[in-house]
C-alpha cells in the first residue's frame, strides 16, 4: 500500500481487494454465528455489506497515519493490518485480545496500528481525531488522521465542533463518512434537514467529495485524491461514502425500518459480487483463484477462532489494572 | 446428529417464539440461509443456519417459546458437527475487596454495645469481641451478660424485691432466746461417733427438727399470707437458707421435715446444699417453703434479725454457737449456747406466742435422742 | 519570600510549564487575546504565541475532545474550561474517552492531560454559574481531581500534573483568585496526592477542600476563642483522596466536620463521611457531620446565596452540636 500516489488497477492489486473484501465478510459471517452461539456477547454490529470502503480507504494511509473509527470497526481493524486472532480473542473477551479483553468488539484498540477505537458514543471519536491532527501539526509531523463515523453522527454537536475545528486551524484530518442510510433505525431523511452531507462540510470550508460506497475502487482513488489532499494542503478533507450495511444495526435488531425489497435492492450491488464479476469478466479470476482465496480465509478465520476459544480469561484479581498509569518518580523540586 | 438450537441475539434475549419454519424437514440448507422467524420482544427476527446441510426433524412447532441456546431442529450435516458450545463460563464477577483493615483491636466496642453493656450493667473490661476486627458487639454484650453467674444477677434483684416487699408489707416482730445447746452437742457427738464419716450430721439438721417438730404446736408460723389473710400449711417444709459462693442466698425447703430422721434429714440437707450450689434445685423446691430457718453459724455473728420471705409469716434465726459462762445447778460453768431468734409477722402472731414458739424449740434442744 | 496572588501563581505555573516543556499548550476559551476569563493568562500569548496559547471556539466537547486527541498524539495540552458550569458540555469526551481509553485498550495508551476549571459560588451569578461539581469528577475512576485553595498549590500543582500520565482534573475556586499572600521565591511543583493539615488541634477534624478551605479556618479561628480547638484539613487530593491523614486526625480529635461547597446529598463530604465511618468508626464519639449548599439552584440575591452556601457560622454551629456539653 503506497500512501497517496495512484491507484495501480493491475491483477495482483485487484485480487488483494477482493481477497481483503472477502476477509472482512467472512470474519463478519463468523462473528454473527459465534455471536449467536453465546461466545460473543454485549453488541456485535456488522460490516457486511460496506467492506470497499475500509479496504478503499486503508490503501491511501501508510503505517505512520492514525485511525479513528467507531464500534462497526472490524473491517478497518482488518483492513488495517491488525490480526483477526488478536480481534477474534477481544470479541471473546480473552486477555490475548487486541485490547486485553477489556474492550469486546466496540473498543478496538491498538497502538502499533495507531487505531485509536472502537469508540461506541455517536461523534465520539472526532473531537479525538481532530486532536491528533493538532498534535502532528504542533510537532511538525507529515501525518494524517482519517476520521470514520456514519452519517448518524452528523447531527451530534461533537460533529460540528470538530469539523470547524479541523477547519479553523488546518489540521491534517480525512473525515470520512460512511453514510449507510441509518443511523440504527432512523432512515437519514428522518435525520438530517440536509440529507447532502458534503453541503455540511463545504459549509465549513472544507474541500468534500461524495463517494460511491460500494465501489472498491472509487473509494481508493478518492482516499487517494484526499489523502494527497490533506497532505499537500495540511487541510482537513471530507468524504461522503455512501453504502450501505446488508445486515441489521446489531444483531438484536428486526430491522422494522427499512423493507426487504429495499435489502435485496442493494444486494445486487454487493462490493465483492461486483469485483467479482469484474475480475471474471477481465479474465482475471478463475476459479481456483477464488477457490483458493477462500480457503486461505477459512483458514485465517479457523485459526483466529481457535486461537480465541482457546485464549486465557483474565484473572479477576487483575481487574483493577490499567486504570490509571502509574505516576512518575515522586519530585520534590525546590526551583521553579 | 448436531442440533441446530435458539441462537442469542441480545445480551438480554432469553427466549424466542417460533413463528413459523421456513425450511422443511428434507430440505437441502446452505450456511446463512434463513430457516425460521421467531419473534423476539424487539419483533419477529429471522434466523440463519451457519452449517450446511439436510433438516433432519423439526424439535419445535410454530407457537412455541424456546429458551435461547434450546433445540430447535436436527440437522443431518456433512463435516464438522455444529452443536453450538454453551458459553464459556466466564469468571464469577469479583467480590471488592473489603475497606482497609480498621487497626489494632484494642478496646473497640459497638455504639449499640456499649449502650446495652450500660443497661445491663456490665463491665466492659476484658471482653472478647466476634465484631469485624474483634470489636465487641451486641451478640456478645448479650452472651456475656447471660453468662455471667445468671442466678447471682438475677437472685441479687429477686432476693432485693423480696426483702423490700418484707419490709413494706409485714409488720415484723423480733423476739430472741440464748439456748444451752450443750446436751444436744454432747449427744450429737457421742451419735456420730457410731456413724461412717460420711454420715456424720451437723448439728444445723438438730435445730432444723427442732423447729418442724414445735411447729406442729404453733401452727401460727407455718404456712404463707396469701389472698389478705394466712394460711396455715399442713405440711411442715422448713426452707433452708444456704449461700451461694458467687453470692446470694437460696432458701429451697425439706419438704415434710418434721417426718424424717435425723440421718434422712442430714442426707437431705446435704444434697440440697450440692445442688443449690451447682445450681440443681428444683423450682417446687424454691416455692415449697411455709417457713425458713438460717443459721449464720460458722460465720460467727453472734446472733441474726432475719427478714421473713414473704409470702411466709415467720422465719427462724440461729446465731454461731459460742462457748460462754453458763449457771448449771447454780454453779458457773463453760456450755456451748446458741442464740435463736424469731422474726414473725404480726398480722399472724403475736409475741406471746413467739416466746413459747421459741421456748418449744429449746425444750427440742434439751432432749436430742427424741429428735 | 515575595507578595503574591493566587491568580499570579496560577499564572506562574503556567509560565513555568510552558517554558520547561515545549509539548505543553494551554488551550481554552479566551486564554489568548482575552487574557484568560480570570486574568490566568494575561501576556502569556505574547511570550509564547498563537500556537502555544490557543483560543477555541465555544466548543468545549470538540476542544477538550481535542485536548484528548492531542495528548494521546504526544503533546502536554493543558486544556482550560473556563468554569465547571460549561465542562458540562464536555462530560462525555472527559467520562467517555479521557478516563476510559487506558482501560478501554487493555493499557496501551495513557492520557497525559490537564483539564484546568474555575469552580464555585459567592459572586452572585446564580443557577448556571455557581456549581460545585468537584464530586462528580471524584466519582469517576481513571482520572485524577485536585482542588488547590493556597497559593502554594496553586503555583505548585499544575507541573506535577502535567508530568503525571493520566488525566488531571485542577479546580480553581473562582473566588480564590484574589487570594493575597507570600510564596517564596523558589517555589515549585508540590505532590497532588497527599492532604494537608493546615491548622493543628484536638476537639474536631474540619475537613474541608478549595474555596471552603479558607471558611473552615475562619471557622477554627472563632471556635478557638470558645475554647475548642479544631484541627482543619486540607484535602488537596479529590481523587484520590488521603484517608491516611484523615483518620489519623480523626483517631485523635474523635470528632469529623466535613465542609464541602457541593450540594449535601451525594456529596464528596458524603464519600469523605462513609470512609470514615469506615475506617474511623470505633474512633468517633459522635456522628460525622456535614456542612454543604443546601438542596437548591444557587440563587442570585446575596442573603439567598449565602444561606444556600457553606459558612464559617455554620461549620461552627455544626462543630459545636458535635461536641454536645463539651462545647
Amino acid at each position: 500500500m503506497a500512501p497517496g500516489g495512484k491507484t495501480h488497477l493491475d491483477r495482483g492489486h485487484l485480487l488483494f481487494l477482493l481477497k481483503e473484501m472477502l476477509r472482512i465478510r467472512r470474519f463478519e459471517e463468523r462473528c454473527a454465528e459465534l455471536y449467536s452461539a453465546g461466545k460473543i456477547r454485549g453488541f456485535l454490529h456488522l460490516y457486511i455489506g460496506e467492506e470497499a470502503n475500509a479496504v478503499g480507504v486503508m490503501q491511501a494511509i501508510g503505517v505512520d497515519d492514525a485511525v479513528v473509527s467507531t464500534y462497526r470497526e472490524h473491517g478497518h481493524a482488518l483492513a488495517r493490518g491488525i490480526a483477526a486472532r488478536a480481534l477474534m480473542a477481544e470479541m471473546y473477551g480473552k486477555v490475548e485480545g487486541v485490547s486485553r479483553g477489556r474492550g469486546g468488539s466496540m473498543h478496538v484498540f491498538d497502538a502499533g496500528a495507531r487505531f485509536y477505537g472502537g469508540n461506541a458514543i455517536v461523534g465520539g471519536g472526532l473531537p479525538l481525531a481532530v486532536g491528533l491532527a493538532l498534535a502532528d501539526r504542533m510537532r511538525g509531523l507529515a501525518r494524517v488522521t482519517v476520521c470514520i463515523f456514519g452519517e448518524g453522527a452528523a447531527a451530534e454537536g461533537a460533529f460540528h465542533e470538530s469539523l470547524n475545528l479541523a477547519a479553523l486551524w488546518k489540521l491534517p484530518v480525512l473525515f470520512v463518512c460512511e453514510n449507510n442510510r441509518y443511523a440504527m433505525g432512523t432512515a437519514i431523511e428522518r435525520e438530517q434537514s440536509q440529507i447532502d452531507l458534503v453541503r455540511h462540510a463545504e459549509s465549513y470550508g472544507i474541500k468534500s467529495e461524495a463517494v460511491d460506497g460500494m465501489d472498491v475502487v472509487a473509494v481508493e482513488v478518492a482516499a487517494r485524491r484526499a489523502t494527497a489532499a490533506v497532505r499537500d494542503a495540511g487541510a482537513p478533507y471530507f468524504l461522503e461514502n455512501r453504502t450501505y450495511r446488508f445486515r441489521a444495526h446489531s444483531m438484536y435488531d428486526p430491522e422494522l425500518y427499512r423493507s426487504k425489497a429495499e435489502v435485496e435492492e442493494w444486494k445486487q450491488r454487493d462490493p465483492i459480487s461486483k469485483l467479482d464479476a469484474w475480475l471474471r469478466d477481465a479474465g482475471f479470476l478463475h476459479p481456483d483463484d477464488l477457490r483458493r482465496i477462500e480457503d486461505e480465509i477459512a483458514a485465517e478465520i479457523d485459526d483466529a477462532a481457535a486461537f480465541a476459544e482457546a485464549g486465557r480469561w483474565e484473572p479477576v484479581e487483575d481487574l483493577a489494572r490499567d486504570v490509571v498509569a502509574p505516576p512518575p518518580a515522586p519530585r520534590r523540586d525546590a526551583a521553579a | 446428529m448436531p442440533e441446530f438450537r435458539m441462537p442469542s441475539l441480545g445480551a438480554d434475549m432469553e427466549a424466542g417464539i417460533l413463528v413459523e419454519w421456513l425450511k422443511k424437514p428434507g430440505e437441502r440448507v446452505s450456511r446463512g440461509d434463513v430457516i425460521a422467524v421467531v419473534e423476539t420482544q424487539k419483533g419477529a427476527i429471522e434466523i440463519e443456519v451457519f452449517q450446511p446441510g439436510t433438516i433432519e426433524r423439526q424439535m419445535v412447532q410454530p407457537g412455541q417459546k424456546v429458551a435461547v441456546g434450546a433445540p430447535m431442529a436436527l440437522i443431518r450435516g456433512e463435516g464438522e458437527a455444529a452443536g453450538a458450545a454453551p458459553a464459556p463460563a466466564a469468571p464469577a464477577a469479583p467480590i471488592p475487596a473489603p475497606p482497609a483493615a480498621l487497626g489494632p483491636a484494642a478496646g473497640r466496642v459497638s455504639p449499640a454495645a456499649r449502650r446495652r453493656a450500660t443497661e445491663l450493667g456490665l463491665d466492659l473490661a476484658g471482653l472478647l469481641g466476634s465484631g469485624p476486627g474483634g470489636a465487641v458487639g451486641l451478640a456478645d454484650v448479650e452472651a456475656a451478660a447471660a453468662r455471667r453467674t445468671q442466678p447471682a444477677a438475677a437472685m441479687r434483684e429477686v432476693i432485693g424485691a423480696a426483702m423490700a416487699r418484707s419490709k413494706r408489707e409485714i409488720p415484723h416482730y423480733y423476739l430472741g432466746h440464748t439456748v444451752d445447746l450443750e446436751p444436744a452437742l454432747l449427744w450429737l457427738e457421742a451419735e456420730n461417733l457410731k456413724r461412717p464419716v460420711a454420715e456424720r450430721m451437723l448439728y444445723g439438721v438438730l435445730l432444723l427438727k427442732a423447729v418442724a417438730l414445735a411447729l406442729h404446736e404453733y401452727p401460727e408460723f407455718n404456712g404463707v399470707w396469701s389472698g389478705g389473710r394466712f394460711q396455715p400449711s399442713e405440711q411442715i417444709n422448713p426452707g433452708v437458707a444456704v449461700s451461694l459462693r458467687q453470692g446470694g442466698l437460696i432458701a429451697p425447703s425439706i419438704n415434710g421435715a418434721d417426718r424424717l430422721t435425723l440421718p434422712q434429714l442430714m442426707a437431705a440437707l446435704r444434697d440440697l446444699v450440692r445442688r443449690a450450689r451447682v445450681g440443681g434445685l428444683r423450682s417446687s423446691e424454691l416455692s415449697d417453703s411455709t417457713i425458713t430457718v438460717t443459721s449464720l453459724g460458722e460465720q460467727g455473728s453472734e446472733s441474726v434479725y432475719p427478714v421473713i420471705y414473704p409470702p411466709q409469716v415467720a422465719i427462724v434465726g440461729f446465731g454461731a454457737v459460742a462457748t460462754r459462762p453458763w449457771v448449771v445447778d447454780g454453779a458457773i460453768a463453760p456450755r456451748r449456747v446458741i442464740v435463736s431468734s424469731l422474726a414473725a409477722d404480726h398480722r399472724v402472731s403475736d409475741g406471746h406466742r413467739g416466746a413459747r414458739f421459741l421456748a418449744a424449740i429449746t425444750a427440742r434442744l434439751r432432749e436430742p435422742d427424741r429428735l | 519570600m515575595s507578595a503574591t496572588s493566587y491568580r499570579e501563581a496560577v499564572r506562574a505555573a503556567l509560565r513555568d510549564a510552558l517554558a520547561r516543556d515545549p509539548r505543553v499548550f494551554l488551550m481554552g476559551e479566551d486564554v489568548g487575546r482575552y487574557g484568560g476569563s480570570y486574568a490566568c493568562s494575561k501576556g502569556l500569548l505574547d511570550e509564547f504565541g498563537p500556537e502555544r496559547i490557543r483560543d477555541t471556539p465555544l466548543s468545549e466537547a470538540g476542544f477538550v475532545g481535542a485536548g484528548i486527541g492531542a495528548a494521546l498524539g504526544g503533546m502536554r495540552p493543558i486544556v482550560e474550561i473556563m468554569t465547571v458550569n460549561f465542562s458540562l458540555l464536555a462530560l462525555d469526551q472527559i467520562v467517555n474517552n479521557a478516563a476510559t481509553i487506558r482501560h478501554m485498550s487493555g493499557g496501551q495508551f495513557n492520557i497525559p492531560l490537564v483539564i484546568r476549571m474555575a469552580t464555585g459560588a459567592g459572586r452572585q451569578l446564580a443557577a448556571q454559574h455557581s456549581h460545585s461539581f468537584e464530586g462528580w469528577y471524584a466519582h469517576v475512576p481513571g482520572i485524577r481531581v485536585v482542588a488547590p485553595a493556597t497559593l502554594d498549590d496553586a503555583r505548585g500543582m499544575l507541573w506535577t500534573a502535567i508530568e503525571d500520565p493520566n488525566p488531571v482534573v485542577i479546580f480553581e475556586h473562582a473566588t480564590l483568585y484574589n487570594l493575597e499572600g507570600d510564596l517564596p521565591e523558589g517555589a515549585g511543583a508540590v505532590d497532588i496526592d497527599r492532604a494537608r493539615v493546615r491548622r493543628a488541634g484536638r476537639d474536631v477534624s474540619l475537613i474541608a477542600y478549595g474555596g471552603s478551605l479558607h471558611k473552615a479556618m475562619t471557622a477554627a479561628d472563632r471556635l478557638s476563642a470558645e475554647g475548642v480547638e479544631a484541627e482543619v484539613i486540607d484535602l488537596r487530593s479529590l481523587r484520590p483522596i488521603d484517608d491516611a491523614t484523615i483518620m489519623a486526625s480523626v483517631r485523635k480529635t474523635h470528632r469529623a466536620v466535613v465542609v464541602d461547597e457541593g450540594w449535601r446529598t451525594g456529596s464528596l463530604a458524603a464519600e469523605v463521611s462513609a470512609r470514615i465511618t469506615e475506617q474511623a468508626f470505633y474512633d468517633l464519639d459522635a456522628p460525622v457531620a456535614r456542612v454543604c449548599t443546601e438542596e437548591v439552584p444557587i440563587p442570585y440575591p446575596k442573603h439567598l446565596e449565602d444561606a444556600a452556601l457553606p459558612q464559617p457560622e455554620k461549620i461552627v454551629t455544626s462543630t459545636k452540636a458535635l461536641m454536645g456539653s463539651h462545647a
